[in-house]
């Protein structure tokens, strides 16, 4: 059988070890790690992997479902086309931050988007106090319609009162 | 013509190459063919020798073919540097680095925002060299060749832009 793409999804609450113990039973399993991201979200742990699998998706289930039982993970396999050396480099990064309050992200992004962002990257997260949380945006994107646009769109979520800061990406290949 | 790039994981990019001690015209012939394959290479600004398979300790960076050379650069033309040397670093800055020996890959680099340095040209003579902004980071990419340094070796997290960190630390 061919091998497959498949995107793996994990989640749960974090402990030492989970990606050891996962990355193991996949290898013991066959299968073939591509692209990932893994990082603790509040207490919690997620991963998300680019899985390649000489199997169906039910197969590569079985072969995590074990481990990821006995880890308090929850387990999601979704079928894909895989796609690897096609990154898209971004030619613009940018940092939004402010007292934190419902629709930071979103305001800013339909902006961004608006303005002709193409998002590659995005995290956020929130600092400060219990009392005082304060929100904090980084965005590496593509500016499909130029540095002016975005920095006017930023000047419109400034009024909302957060920090924004857009800085041009040279990428430089030597 | 230019030459076939050396792509990692060939181990030979993390060696160490050798001080140049003869100037002749094999060597200006050598620097021709580097110089071409640079501009052959997509967006290319700098080479060194070891990326074609010449371990010495030769580099080019020539930053003023740039569309949009960053305002804060300094631009010394085409620097044909043999046996390159460092000798002072001042400020730090993050930076967004590819190399063609690694297709396919950027990553964030925390580098010197000024330098100064000596190198030797094709004839032998040395001079000394100021470089800032996005010149003093080529030149400080491809010297790192020299030593057998990717930029893989100094990559830095996504993560970290807002909150820079506060010694560059040289390895």
């Amino acid at each position: 059988m061919d091998k497959r793409w498949y995107m793996l999804t994990l989640v749960g609450k974090d402990r030492p070890g989970i990606v050891a113990h996962v990355t193991h039973a996949l290898y013991e399993g066959s299968c073939h790690l591509g692209e990932t991201s893994m990082m603790r979200l509040g207490t919690s742990f997620t991963m998300m992997m680019m899985v390649q699998y000489a199997g169906t998706a039910n197969a590569l289930q079985k072969v995590l479902q074990g481990e990821a039982e006995s880890l308090g993970l929850h387990l999601h396999i979704d079928s894909i086309e895989g796609g690897l050396h096609h990154h898209h480099q971004p030619d613009v990064c940018i940092s939004i931050y402010g007292a934190d309050r419902p629709g930071i992200v979103a305001h800013a992004t339909v902006a961004l988007t608006e303005a002709g962002l193409d998002i590659l990257d995005l995290t956020s997260d929130v600092g400060g106090t219990e009392a005082a949380p304060i929100y904090i945006i980084h965005i590496e994107g593509r500016a499909n319609e130029g540095m002016v646009a975005l920095q006017s769109a930023l000047d419109i979520i400034k009024k909302e009162g957060v920090e924004t800061q857009l800085t041009p990406v040279d990428t430089l290949v030597g | 013509m230019s030459v076939d790039i050396i792509k990692y994981p060939d181990k030979r990019l993390k060696q160490v190459s050798a001080p140049v001690d003869t100037f002749d015209f094999k060597l200006q012939g050598f620097v021709t063919e580097l110089e071409k394959t640079m501009r052959a290479g997509p967006g290319g600004v700098g080479i060194a020798a070891p990326q074609v398979g010449c371990f010495q300790r030769i580099v080019i960076v020539d930053v003023s073919d740039m569309r949009k050379l960053p305002a804060n650069s300094s631009n010394n033309g085409c620097m044909v540097l043999i046996n390159p040397e460092i000798i002072e670093w001042d400020g730090m800055t993050m930076g967004r680095e590819g190399c063609m020996s690694v297709p396919d890959f950027t990553g964030n680099v925390i580098r010197a925002e000024k330098i100064a340095f000596t190198a030797s040209d094709v004839q032998g003579s040395q001079h000394e060299f100021n470089s800032e902004g996005y010149e003093a980071r080529a030149v400080q990419h491809e010297v790192d060749h020299l030593d057998g340094m990717l930029f893989l070796d100094r990559l830095v997290s996504r993560r970290t832009d807002l909150f820079k960190r506060k010694i560059y630390k040289q390895i």
